[in-house]
């Protein structure tokens, strides 16, 4: 029972790392309809910014924010300098694209920083209080919480009540008829990718110190995680982004604890084939299941 | 009943206008895998045997470039995984030699497995579409090392398995050896590929690709050919993974990783999605722009460069080709000949 509870919040802390990532994912995906495979990639790079700069500094914090700001202006970059000009007659374009965007990412990474794991240190204790001689949180699993809540409150401010985030979703929507009333579509898009970037980046960030540490591949499995979460809450959903990132966590967790870590792959596959052959829209799809 | 059938997929299917120039005389395909046979054996007396291995090495990559054009090009499939599907080959080849040294039989038991993982991984694709199955095929290149230190008894884990090999004949070199059975294997695939893609199974692909409501109409089953596609394309994965085995006389999950799977996309999308001849190129491309990066790194000096080099000129290709001539290498003499014929 003790190794469930502890189990149980690991995995929710894990979860919402997920989530935030799937979220970024989602945000790009509800934009521009392209899955940005690229997404862990362009992860990797921020955390090696801020790994740079706390070492050159010994601020966590100011790397932190650093990272934040490196994911901002690569999604800018990316979707400026490349992905505006895919030829999207093709869902595969995009995914193409991205893929070469994998390429040079981590091997421009690998040339900078070399092909080790470099330990990242954690800005709280990743020791778990006990309460009652159960372990179950640590100062950091509160931090992921805080963090990801806070991502989560702000974005859904900014979709729900601003006035640009009516346009980014009118700019999603119906983008002839937005460029009609004045909206900046293109504005709109670059702003998306922007913000998916950062969101994916504080994602890496958080997730990166629990594992090996950074290296230039390190996101690889956390994106299909991130991605399975995604699917399981319905690409187009950002309520399911979340709910499908505690489900992924927590099957991560309790597979990792019970059975071994290297069966969790094998998890995420299963959950994967499962809803994608069940359930393609998603636990959370309103509309009818989209072809691409 | 065929031929309204014929004429609805004719109109149904515009030729992309990618690798078919219109109504040119084609060689037969078993004439120019002839040409390639005599060529290949010709290059193996004159070549030293470091690019003997080179060439046996390209004839492997072009087993799992050719199968996966016409998937991804003809049938519109993207499929991230077949990096694992090469390591399914690979494994199955080197536990069955193992056991009983028989290269015949490896082979054709490689054969079997991957077209029933081929088959599993196809029933799931078909009825998914764009980045769902990419994502899928991701999900599975992603499980190999997992799979592999699961199950360490039979796959020991990361240090992976050698393979037994009886040694050719003592009158030609392993390297001439390795090359003839590559490109033997390689020709083979190809000139079967090419045959079946330029029936009614090869327009039946199209068809699915452009427009599966019309290819439904044109009564073309659509799951079963996007299934039968996912095998074909497996079995070439499976040979050249087989391949793989028999040149590095080891398998281990490192020489599968993701990159490898990326590298068969770029390969075929360098080339010319959906051309035979461009799986050519890619898998020309695949063997030697690594040499030569590796060769920039070693004149550099810098290991890191060596390694990793190679990945940033594959993606800045990659990405470049996508956006400038999303063709591929395979449509640059028609698109030359198109602008001669315009300026005259």
């Amino acid at each position: 029972m003790d190794r469930f509870i502890y189990l149980t919040f690991d995995g929710l802390s894990r979860g919402l790392v997920y989530a935030a990532f799937a979220l970024a994912l989602v945000l790009i995906w509800r934009a521009a309809r392209i899955v940005n495979f690229a997404q862990g990639s362009m992860a990797v790079a921020a955390v090696y910014v801020a790994y740079s700069v706390t070492n050159a500094t010994g601020s966590y914090w100011l790397g932190f924010v650093v990272a934040l700001l490196a994911g901002l202006l690569l999604g800018v970059l990316v979707e400026r300098v490349v992905m505006r000009f895919v030829d999207h007659s093709s869902p595969l374009n995009g995914v193409v694209v991205a893929l070469g965007l994998v390429l040079v990412l981590q091997g421009t990474l690998g040339i900078i920083y070399g092909n080790e794991y470099q330990p990242v240190e954690t800005p709280f204790s990743r020791d778990a209080f006990e309460v009652g001689g159960i372990a179950m949180l640590s100062r950091y699993d509160l931090f992921v919480f805080a963090a990801v809540g806070t991502v989560v409150v702000v974005l859904t401010l900014l979709f729900t009540r601003t006035a640009i985030g009516l346009r980014m979703r009118a700019a999603a929507f119906a983008p002839d008829v937005s460029r009609l009333l004045g909206v900046s579509v293109g504005g709109m898009l670059t702003l998306g990718w922007a913000l998916a970037a950062a969101v994916g980046s504080l994602a890496g960030m958080l997730v990166v110190p629990t594992e090996l540490g950074v290296h230039p591949t390190a996101m690889d499995v956390v994106f299909v995680s991130a991605f399975t979460a995604a699917v399981v809450g319905g690409l187009d959903s950002p309520i399911g982004a979340v709910v499908g990132g505690l489900i992924v966590g927590l099957l991560l967790s309790y597979v990792s604890g019970y059975i071994d870590v290297t069966v969790a792959p094998m998890a995420i596959l299963a959950l994967l084939v499962l809803v994608l052959l069940g359930k393609p829209g998603g636990l959370f799809s309103s509309s009818k299941a989209r072809v691409a | 009943m065929t031929n309204v059938q014929t004429k609805a997929n004719a109109t149904a299917v515009p030729d992309a206008g990618l690798n078919v120039p219109k109504r040119r005389r084609r060689l037969h395909p078993a004439l120019v895998i002839a040409a390639g046979a005599v060529l290949v054996v010709a290059l193996t007396y004159v070549l030293p045997p470091f690019r003997n291995y080179q060439l046996a090495t390209t004839g492997a990559y072009l087993c799992v470039t050719a199968g996966l054009t016409v998937l991804t090009g003809l049938n519109g499939q993207l499929s991230l995984g077949h990096g694992a599907l090469m390591a399914t080959g690979a494994y199955t080849l080197a536990l069955t030699q193992n056991k009983w040294v028989n290269l015949p039989l490896s082979f054709a038991v490689a054969i079997l497995v991957t077209t029933a993982a081929g088959a599993v991984i196809g029933l799931a694709a078909a009825r998914l579409r764009g980045p769902y199955l990419a994502g899928l095929t991701l999900a599975v290149a992603i499980v190999v090392p997992s799979v592999t230190s699961t199950f360490d008894e039979t796959f020991n884990s990361d240090q992976g398995l050698s393979v037994i090999l009886n040694p050719p004949p003592e009158t030609i070199p392993m390297e001439r050896w390795q090359a003839w059975l590559c490109w033997g294997a390689a020709l083979v695939v190809v000139l079967l590929l090419a045959l079946l893609i330029r029936g009614r199974f090869g327009r039946d692909l199209r068809a699915v690709r452009d427009d599966e409501t019309a290819a439904k109409l044109a009564g073309i089953n659509i799951a079963r050919t996007q299934v039968l596609a996912f095998v074909v394309s497996a079995v070439c994965a499976g040979v050249s993974g087989a391949l793989f085995a028999v040149l590095a006389q080891s398998v281990s999950p490192g020489a599968f990783p993701l990159t490898l799977s990326l590298f068969l996309v770029m390969a075929i999308v360098i080339g010319g999605l959906g051309s035979l001849f461009g799986a050519l190129w890619g898998a020309v491309l695949l063997v030697v722009l690594p040499t030569l990066a590796q060769s920039v790194g070693e004149q550099t000096g810098s290991q890191q460069l060596e390694g990793n080099l190679a990945l940033v000129v594959f993606g800045v290709v990659l990405v470049v080709v996508m956006l400038a001539a999303p063709g591929g290498l395979a449509s640059i003499p028609s698109r030359i000949s198109r602008l001669i014929r315009r300026n005259r």
